[in-house]
């Protein structure tokens, strides 16, 4: 299991725009990289990142390679109501991660 | 003046030409990649119409804001940000950034909607080359707004071996 970091506000007041960071421990391997026997290192990404807000999607990235080791992403958005922001990770070779925070809306 | 003087004069004489050579060559690469370049190769023009497709692309509203010198290109702090009101109507659908001299031309697709009450976004890419940068922003009218920098890098990523 990947390592992951993330930074919501425990508190917010209604209609507040809150920044919200997330970072993950991933190697975000190119795929254009040659390793010590000559050959191709094959490509190890994460490819998609999807956020959540009390099961509503609120923000979504498509990854590519160019994106830097242990990808970092912040964004911004309203908080409506109290509740839980869900994050997820999906990659190559089956790589899925999952994180929450929970958020109380005064 | 002997055989032997000769020879090493003509040499001496060639090492300074080839050498005189070389400055200019060096020279004339220094402006080349000093001047900012316009043209955009054509697999990062695609991997545009790709998004955008036929509708025009207009220039203003995107701030795309990198460190103009970037000494490693393996973490560059990249923030795009959406001169947008952020409302049910009027809004940013999705924040692109493409690349010129990486391997390949999109680095990323951020998809936001009318709740996010900021089109801010801020990540980390690679980055292999000097090269120019661009971010693509899509409203909700259809339209496609979009900014270009050029970022100065001196040490490369991606392709380098280990």
């Amino acid at each position: 299991m990947a390592r992951a970091l993330i930074n919501v506000p425990p508190k917010a007041k209604r209609g507040e725009i809150i920044e919200i960071k997330a970072l993950i421990q991933h190697e975000m391997e190119t795929g254009f990289r040659v390793g010590t026997n000559g050959n191709m290192i094959p490509r190890d990404i994460i490819t998609d990142f999807i956020c959540k807000y009390n099961g509503e999607e609120i923000f979504r990235a498509d990854l590519h390679p160019a994106i830097s080791a242990n990808p970092f992403f912040a964004f911004f958005t309203t908080a409506t109501e109290s509740g839980t922001i869900s994050f997820e990770w999906v990659g190559d070779n089956g790589f899925a991660a999952a994180e929450s925070a929970t958020i109380t809306v005064e | 003046m002997t055989q032997h003087d000769d020879h090493l004069h003509a040499t001496r004489r060639r090492f300074l030409t080839d050498a005189a050579a070389l400055a200019g060559s060096l020279g004339l690469g220094l402006s080349l990649t000093l001047k900012p370049a316009t043209a955009t190769p054509a697999t990062m023009q695609a991997a545009l119409k790709k998004v955008v497709g036929e509708a025009p692309l207009q220039k203003g509203k995107v701030k795309l804001d990198v460190p103009p010198l970037v000494e490693n290109g393996n973490v560059v702090p990249v923030t795009v940000t959406v001169d947008s009101p952020m409302t049910a109507s009027d809004y940013v659908k999705a924040i692109h950034i493409f690349n010129e001299k990486n391997p390949q031309p999109n680095v990323i697709g951020a998809h936001l909607g009318p709740r996010a009450g900021r089109a801010t976004i801020s990540t980390r890419i690679r980055l292999a080359d000097t090269q120019n940068l661009t971010a693509v922003a899509e409203l909700s009218d259809g339209s496609f707004w979009t900014d270009s920098v050029q970022v100065i890098v001196t040490l490369a990523a991606c392709v380098e071996s280990l």
